[in-house]
């Protein structure tokens, strides 16, 4: 695997506001060209570490580097990164070709070298021919363009992007992810988005940093995050996930003999189980897809387990059941796609589970 | 839920308000040497009085120049200390500020007399100049809040923005927040202008020899030969306020369509 | 505190900048305001001697102030006068203040009050002197009564008695009382009485035990805005009273210039700042629970 060159790197960057220790020791790399996200709760500290490459917020100790230089001295009007701000901050004053073309003043360029930019911008973020408006009648998509076009325009390292999509609403938000990837695949610069939105994160990014508490708990991208969690709290964040009451023993060899509620004994390696050896009280974590339905005939692949069904939640595409497998007092939600031959069952239905030993994570 | 009583009582007290006011119009072109009723024809004999009048004319003169520059100064202060307080914290804050505006809720008169009483010791001789110093003290209370208010409704974002992409501080502050304060500026230097063009007091105690308008006036009300060019004197003087203000609220509300922001409903 | 070199220097560079950014407005405030009001301070506690202020400390000035009959006498009506000023327009200002936030229609809530602070950017000194004609002897009340047939000989009830002080200056007043209420109205919830009417409430007890508790910090303020300078007010005894119903700012300025007894002048400023502070204080602290929960 061809590894990308460091863009941004966080070197036990620790921050205090006062007393409170909002960044407790940071540490991370950002690859060149690819499109990162900082993904946790609201408070964890993922806009301040994102305004510390921005150059708003100072860090306490540790280092920022971007692009290899320590950005500790380069003020935000001097560092090759642009943001683009949750308010989106459009200068309401100006003309949307003024907003985009505002940090090109300093650039001395001719007039129509200038106004071929803007155009080039706008066209880029499909806002062709909206020069002339005035900033504050756009709408709240349209404003969000133009203030990704005034960033890219100035053609930075890293384009930084904090909550862009959270004050859309829901079309806009799904629409603009998608444009969010072409643009960032077409520019080909190192994008790093601020989020609480984990589908998003999950749908953008080629990696994620899970946040909490000013801590990062997990760096992964979107698949590893999903199937191997490293902690009960990154698997609650991203996604649903059910937990069962579970006893673990290390195996000679590695790996462990976990017996878990409701569906039985099984071995399960060394990486699917983070966070080390247990006793008793580990609990064993499995996402509501890798656990199927057995209908009337059908055969399990691997394993299976008997249970009932106490609450069914129609969605269209999806069926979600709550199914109360035997000796658990918990359901545990499961998802199946509705397809051809598979009909909605009803409340009270007994039935079976087909389940996997690699379906699973075990949890301290 | 619409009590007719209420808007009555609303348009009553209006006419109440006004009716004085109304009276200047009304004895201004009066033919009559008394302010008294019956009225006795319609006259323009009281306009060119007051018009003839040069003593007249000095006085509002220097009224204009001394509002003309308690205005400026007044802003200038209230912009320094609007933009501290809305943007930075820093020791003794509450209480710069509260000495700043402090003259709002001080009596007048106590306020000029303890500027006569330093300026006497000091011996520093009365004229305009004292006046305008007394002028300022007592407009900056209002560009302050007024100038406050209008950094206060500024987003912050936009200041990081302009940063964001490249400029400095200063030509921050020239290129973004100036023109997105500029309503709130006119409102002040309007308001601090009619403030002390209508001042009494301070003009009265803290002036010298020269005269200024409001002292004129009163000095004429002795004379009850004088008082319908008075009248007119004030019909005049009160066209005047009404276009300054009908003006400042007409920038203010220009202000709040070319930046999209929502209107509130007046200075306050 | 636990924050390291960097932390201490950026928040040393922020009160540094605001402290500047502010310094032109403070010191003009320190020279102008501060000082003088100290030197008046000083004063107070010392001598006059034939124009002179000697510095003698004593508590002379403030004995004969607070036992001497005039003074007394001159304090209890600018006292009075100030209060019936405040209850008069305060009481008449909240149902237009009412008015104009629950009645108006948005979009012409700016015209009305437009329209009620007009008057009062209007020359105080022209509207003061209006006062006087109208209610003069020969002035506009009369003289339109009479004119009318409804009276034979004017009126003495009108003019030179502190009743002609009241009206004048509350009519003054006027828009300086509806302002802080108008606010504090328009701050209310209106899905809050909604929920009352919901629950079973009547109207008038909506505005009973929701409304008016609610704009009570408008109506504290309206009351500090208009007492404060209407005790101290100088120009309505001046000419409405004709010199012979002085308030305590003529009588600051008889002491100060006419007699040029600075120091007992400056008791009595003092005195007044004094009366002030302490009604202030016993308001606020009687409404506190009304102010709690303001920012």
């Amino acid at each position: 695997m061809s590894e990308k060159p460091t863009m941004i790197e966080f070197r036990d960057v620790q921050k205090y506001y006062g007393d409170y220790h909002a960044l407790r020791g940071i540490n991370a790399s950002i690859r060149a060209g690819e499109f990162f996200s900082l993904l946790g709760p609201s408070g964890c500290g993922k806009t301040t570490l994102l305004r510390t490459i921005a150059g708003f917020e100072e860090i306490s100790s540790g280092a920022v580097l971007i692009d290899g230089k320590d950005a500790a001295h380069i003020p935000p009007n001097k560092r090759p990164t642009n943001m683009v701000f949750q308010s989106y901050a459009i200068f309401p004053h100006l003309t949307v070709e003024e907003n985009v073309g505002f940090g090109l003043r300093r650039a001395n360029l001719s007039k129509d070298e200038l106004a071929r930019r803007v155009g080039e911008a706008l066209e880029m973020v499909g806002l062709k021919g909206f020069g002339k408006r005035a900033a504050h009648a756009l709408s709240g998509g349209q404003r969000q363009r133009v203030a990704l076009a005034r960033a890219l325009i100035l053609k930075p390292k890293v384009l930084l992007l904090d909550e862009p999509l959270s004050a859309l609403d829901k079309k806009m938000r799904e629409q603009m992810q998608v444009e969010l990837i072409r643009l960032q695949r077409q520019v080909g610069i190192t994008f790093i988005l601020v989020t609480h939105d984990q589908e998003e994160a999950l749908v953008m990014s080629d990696r994620i940093a899970v946040m909490f508490e000013g801590q990062i708990a997990q760096l992964d991208d979107p698949e590893t995050l999903y199937r191997r969690p490293k902690s009960r709290q990154v698997a609650d964040f991203i996604g649903t996930m059910n937990f069962l009451p579970a006893e673990a023993k290390e195996i000679a060899g590695g790996g462990f003999e976990v017996a878990v509620a409701g569906l039985g004994t099984c071995a399960i390696p060394a990486d699917q189980a983070p966070g080390g050896p247990t006793g008793k009280g580990a609990s064993v974590g499995f996402r509501p897809e890798t656990l199927t339905i057995l209908y009337e005939g059908q055969q399990a692949t691997d394993r299976e387990t008997p249970g009932t069904v106490v609450e069914v939640v129609y969605y269209g595409d999806m069926t979600y059941y709550d199914v109360k497998l035997d000796g658990v007092a918990e359901p545990v939600r499961l998802s199946m796609r509705n397809v051809p031959g598979r009909p909605v069952l009803d409340i009270g239905t007994r039935t079976r589970v087909a389940w996997s030993p690699s379906a699973l994570v075990l949890f301290r | 839920m619409k009590t007719p009583g209420l808007k009555i009582y609303a348009v009553i007290y209006l006419i109440f308000l006004y009716a004085p006011i109304i009276l200047l119009p009304l004895f201004a072109f009066n033919n009559s040497k008394v302010i008294a009723f019956p009225l006795s024809g319609f006259t323009t004999a009281w306009f060119g009085e007051m018009w003839a009048d040069t003593q007249l004319f000095r006085a509002f003169r220097n009224s204009v120049t001394i509002a003309l520059s308690s205005a400026v100064i007044a802003t200038c202060l209230g912009i320094f200390a609007a933009r501290a307080s809305t943007r930075f914290r820093f020791p003794g804050k509450a209480g710069l500020l509260g000495l700043i505006m402090l003259p709002l809720v001080l009596p007048e008169m106590i306020v000029s007399m303890s500027l006569l009483v330093i300026l006497l010791a000091i011996g520093v001789p009365l004229s305009i100049f004292t006046i305008i110093l007394g002028h300022v003290l007592i407009c900056t209370p209002f560009a302050v809040a007024i100038l406050s208010s209008a950094f206060q409704s500024l987003d912050r974002s936009l200041e990081e923005a302009a940063y964001d992409l490249g400029e400095t501080p200063f030509s921050t502050f020239r290129l973004i927040v100036l023109p997105l304060v500029m309503p709130g500026i006119i409102s002040s230097l309007l308001i601090c202008f009619t403030i002390s063009l209508d001042e009494f007091i301070i003009a009265y105690f803290l002036g010298g020899n020269e005269t200024v308008l409001s002292v004129y006036i009163y000095g004429q009300f002795r004379f009850p030969a004088k008082v319908p060019a008075i009248m007119a004197l004030g019909t005049v003087l009160v066209c005047i306020s009404i276009i300054l203000l009908s003006t400042a609220e007409f920038f203010r509300r220009r202000g709040i369509a070319k930046t999209g922001a929502k209107d509130t409903g007046g200075f306050l | 505190m636990s924050s390291g070199g960097l932390l201490s220097r950026i928040g040393r560079s922020e009160a540094a900048s605001g402290l500047a950014l502010i310094s032109p407005t403070a010191i003009y405030a320190i020279l102008l305001l501060a000082a003088p009001l100290v030197t008046v301070l000083l004063y107070s506690v010392m001598t006059d001697d034939a124009g002179k202020v000697l510095p003698i400390f004593t508590f002379q000035n403030y004995i004969e102030i607070w036992t001497g009959r005039i003074y007394r006498a001159i304090m209890l009506r600018s006292l009075g006068v100030s209060m019936a000023v405040t209850a008069v327009t305060v009481l008449l200002a909240y149902p237009v203040a009412y008015f104009v936030s629950f009645h108006v229609h948005p979009s012409k809530k700016s015209l009305w009050l437009f329209l009620i602070t007009i008057p009062f950017w209007t020359s105080y000194l022209i509207r003061v002197f209006l006062w006087k004609v109208i209610l003069g002897y020969n002035g506009v009340i009369n003289s339109g009564l009479m004119s009318m047939g409804l009276i034979d000989e004017p009126l003495t009830s009108l003019n030179y008695n502190v009743q002609a002080f009241v009206i004048t200056l509350a009519h003054a007043y006027a828009p300086f009382a509806i302002l802080p209420i108008y606010v504090a109205l328009e701050k209310i919830d209106r899905s809050l009485l909604e929920a009352g009417q919901d629950l079973g409430e009547s109207k008038l007890m909506t505005f009973w035990r929701v409304t008016l508790p609610l704009s009570m910090p408008g109506v504290i303020a309206a009351i500090l805005i208009v007492f404060i300078p209407t005790i101290g007010d100088y120009v309505t005894p001046d000419l409405i009273g004709g010199g012979k119903l002085p308030m305590i700012a003529n009588m600051i300025e008889v002491k100060m210039l006419k007699q040029n007894e600075k120091a007992i002048g400056s008791a009595i400023a003092v005195s007044a700042m004094l009366i002030v502070g302490i009604v202030t204080l016993i308001f606020l602290l009687l409404n506190r629970r009304f102010l709690r929960g303001q920012k």
